[in-house]
């Protein structure tokens, strides 16, 4: 079962969310972030290639130009292979674990799975940054306290959706956990 | 909870027959490994069980039945496959049925026995992993470093989890020896049945490695016998020796050589990975120095070379003649004590005159110790590079010697400068108590520090002018040897080995898994296949990274300062054999 709806980040931009329900026990959400505006792009390229030709006209040495072009290209391709996101995907398989993909401009995937030992809770948390933001992340197990957390995760750390978004993802993951939890406490 | 079935995909196409694996009860997770096909003898099946428990101390028991039907639905067949579950007994019994050509699946896991505790159901929930066995067999896995206090090197197959499969896997090596095309008692299907996997060039390598590590060995060990003979340790042999950076680096390279050439096999991977990581960083090293032995000879430039270093030292010693000119004049508008001045000029300016000389004694032998040079470069880019840093440091012994005269000079005057200035507040060091004490002093005590307190407040900028022209002249020196001691330490520490399997194998440096949800269909059971999560090479070096020579500057810049302004001598590199001071 897939349905898609669409939210809104917490800069005000545009977020889709599509929900695939596999099975009872194996859910996905897939988040998609604003792609590359050509506005932005251009702005950028114009402004270091004014430079350039400023540092042109003072030196006149033609190397400075070929270089602004090589940067310029070299500094997109790093920029769609190493920073723009285009898609953070949450897999949530019940007895197995969680799963995090984030998905690049450039085609390149960064995949983090956690497995569901270690897996306490998924919680949503607030944060005060110049205004209060919420953020879905998951607590780990410590291994030598039983009710210690070594670590917090967070979840959806580029796209950013705002708490209805979250609360959304937040329900369909209690639901798996709480069934996971009923399961594993009977032997 | 949900029973995870990992089912290798060379088996998906196998003919029907009976499960072979190991049941994880802690994770309800049952790990297939192969398919053993009709007829068989179902003793021995359990034979051929027992022999590779005995081998990989893993146990394997039949877990369940598995149907691929070719043709229309033979009925005959199920029935004859259920019945198999009473021979074999194993809780829960799994059942796995596929249609020739078609993606869906149906598994059934029943359980036999009364449930423990009423209301769990006889019929558990199953859930297919696909993996790939060939890639999980080979691959070693890397837990996340964050988790210091966890247990490593458990003897028993660890229950963490996913390491439990490639554990299961890497364990049962020996059920993966026999092909189909064997004569073996039993008919298996797994990642290998069609064929072992050998290169020929890997077989001969392995049997060509024992007689030459052991003849490689022995040269070895003679010439670090050699090395560590009594001659060497003799006082003026042994300080020299210890100085130089090319020594440091031969004995480095030496012990590395011994430990890839030992005649004892890797005990575990890591070491496997280790010695794999030196050998290769070894020829590169070579490489590199016959390289540049080729280029230094292709256009016979030696003896350019060898004619344009006398007239660089003579200019660099020119200029340092002016530089003291200029200090014993009015350097930068500040005026300098004349008569100290004077001196501490003329005695560097003869200093000078005579390293000149010197030089101009060394010249005819020039090329020839440069030709040698070059020949040491068969022995690697490192040594090459250490020789040259060697050389730079004794042809600026002239400015190292300035550096220690000056510092020497500073160091004693802000001493003096110290004590009498605490003389002049009426105060005094406390050796007993290593704290400032009050203290009374007589008059005429009083009048001649005061005395000496002025001259050496007068005399100080000539002094620190000196001293601070002459330390940028040593850390200007310093940081060349120091980049070259980098670019050595490089080449030593890069694990080259592990970054190449990295980029070609990836499959080998596993950081974890991912899975991704095939086709699925509503009432079939959920299928995922797992593929290997690879390291990423920032761990890759960080795990794999080789020892280096231990010469680095290891001050931090907060005492460095402090060293600086106190006058206290800087040297540059610990070496290996001193202790903390």
């Amino acid at each position: 079962m897939e349905d898609e709806r669409s939210f809104s980040d917490i800069c005000g931009g545009r977020l889709a969310l599509q929900r695939r329900y596999y099975s009872p026990s194996c859910r996905e959400f897939c988040l998609s972030c604003p792609r590359l505006s050509l506005r932005s792009l251009t702005a950028v390229t114009c402004t270091v290639w004014l430079a350039a030709y400023g540092l042109f006209t003072l030196c006149e040495n033609s190397m400075i130009l070929s270089a602004a072009i090589f940067i310029t290209l070299l500094g997109l391709l790093g920029y769609l292979h190493f920073v723009k996101i285009d898609q953070e995907t949450l897999l949530i398989i019940d007895s197995l674990g969680i799963q995090m993909t984030s998905s690049y401009a450039s085609g390149k995937e960064s995949t983090t799975f956690i497995e569901m030992g270690k897996v306490k809770d998924v919680v949503i948390n607030e944060a005060i940054y110049m205004k209060v933001i919420y953020y879905l992340c998951i607590l780990l197990k410590d291994p030598m306290e039983p009710h210690g957390i070594s670590q917090v995760v967070p979840v959806f750390q580029s796209a950013k959706p705002r708490l209805d978004c979250l609360i959304e993802v937040y329900r369909s993951c209690q639901e798996i956990l709480a069934h996971q939890k009923a399961t594993s406490a009977s032997p | 909870m949900v029973l995870k079935a990992f089912f290798p995909t060379c088996c998906a196409s196998a003919d029907s027959g009976l499960l072979v694996g190991r049941w994880v009860p802690e994770q309800s997770s049952a790990v297939v490994l192969a398919v053993v096909h009709f007829p068989f003898i179902p003793l021995q099946v359990k034979e051929l069980l027992a022999q590779v428990h005995q081998a990989g101390r893993v146990g394997l028991a039949v877990l369940g039945t598995w149907c691929h039907r070719r043709q229309e639905a033979e009925e005959s067949l199920g029935h004859f496959l259920e019945g198999l579950g009473t021979i074999f007994s194993h809780e829960p019994w799994l059942q796995l049925c596929r249609e020739q050509g078609s993606k869906l699946w149906s598994c059934k896991a029943t359980r036999r026995q009364v449930p423990p505790c009423p209301g769990a159901p006889y019929e558990d929930q199953v859930m297919l992993v696909f993996y790939d066995q060939r890639k999980v067999l080979l691959s070693q896995l890397h837990p996340p470093a964050a988790l210091p206090d966890c247990l490593a090197g458990d003897a028993a197959p660890s229950a963490g989890g996913l390491a439990a499969v490639f554990d299961t896997v890497a364990r049962s090596e020996a059920l993966f020896r026999s092909d189909r095309f064997d004569d073996g008692p039993v008919r298996l299907s797994h990642w290998q049945s069609d064929g072992v996997e050998a290169s020929i060039l890997a077989e001969l390598a392995k049997r060509a490695s024992g007689p030459v590590c052991v003849l490689l060995a022995c040269l070895l060990s003679l010439v670090s016998a050699a090395s560590a003979c009594r001659l060497f340790k003799l006082w003026p042999l042994s300080f020299v020796w210890s100085k130089l950076s090319v020594c440091e680096q031969l004995r480095h390279r030496l012990e590395q050589l011994t430990l890839v050439f030992s005649t004892q096999k890797a005990e575990n991977p890591t070491q496997l990975m280790r010695k794999a990581n030196v050998l290769v960083s070894v020829l590169l090293d070579v490489a590199l120095g016959l390289a540049l032995l080729s280029w230094l000879r292709g256009k016979d430039r030696i003896g350019p070379l060898a004619e344009a270093l006398v007239p660089v030292a003579d200019h660099v010693a020119e200029e340092l003649q002016h530089l003291l000119q200029w200090l014993m004049g009015a350097p930068a508008g500040l005026k300098m004590n004349r008569a100290l001045d004077q001196v501490l000029g003329r005695f560097f300016l003869y200093h000078l005159h005579l390293w000149i000389s010197y030089i101009h004694l060394m010249s005819p032998f020039i090329e020839r110790i440069l030709w040698h040079v070059g020949l040491s470069a068969c022995l690697g880019l490192t040594v090459a590079l250490s020789i040259l840093s060697d050389i730079i440091a004794l042809l600026t012994f002239h400015i190292y010697c300035f550096y220690v005269y000056g510092a020497r000079l500073y160091c004693l005057k802000i001493c003096g400068l110290s004590s009498l200035w605490r003389l002049f507040r009426g105060k005094k060091w406390n050796v007993l108590r290593q704290r400032v004490d009050s203290c009374s002093y007589d008059l005429d005590q009083l009048f001649i520090g005061t005395l000496l307190f002025t001259i050496l407040v007068f005399l100080l900028p000539t002094t620190a002018l000196y001293y601070l022209v002459f330390t940028l002249l040593r850390l200007l020196v310093v940081a060349v040897q120091g980049l070259m001691h980098l670019l050595v330490d490089l080449i030593n520490s890069l694990p080259l080995y592990s970054l190449g399997l990295r980029l070609c194998r990836p499959y080998r440096l596993a950081a974890g898994v991912k899975f991704r949800v095939l086709e699925h269909e509503a009432g079939r059971p959920l299928r995922l296949l797992m593929q290997i999560n690879p390291l990423p090479y920032g761990r890759v070096v960080h795990t794999y990274r080789l020892p280096s020579c231990g010469c680095h500057p290891t001050h931090p810049w907060g005492s460095l300062c402090r060293k600086l302004f106190f006058g206290e001598l800087i040297y540059p590199w610990r070496q290996r054999g001193d202790k903390q001071a």
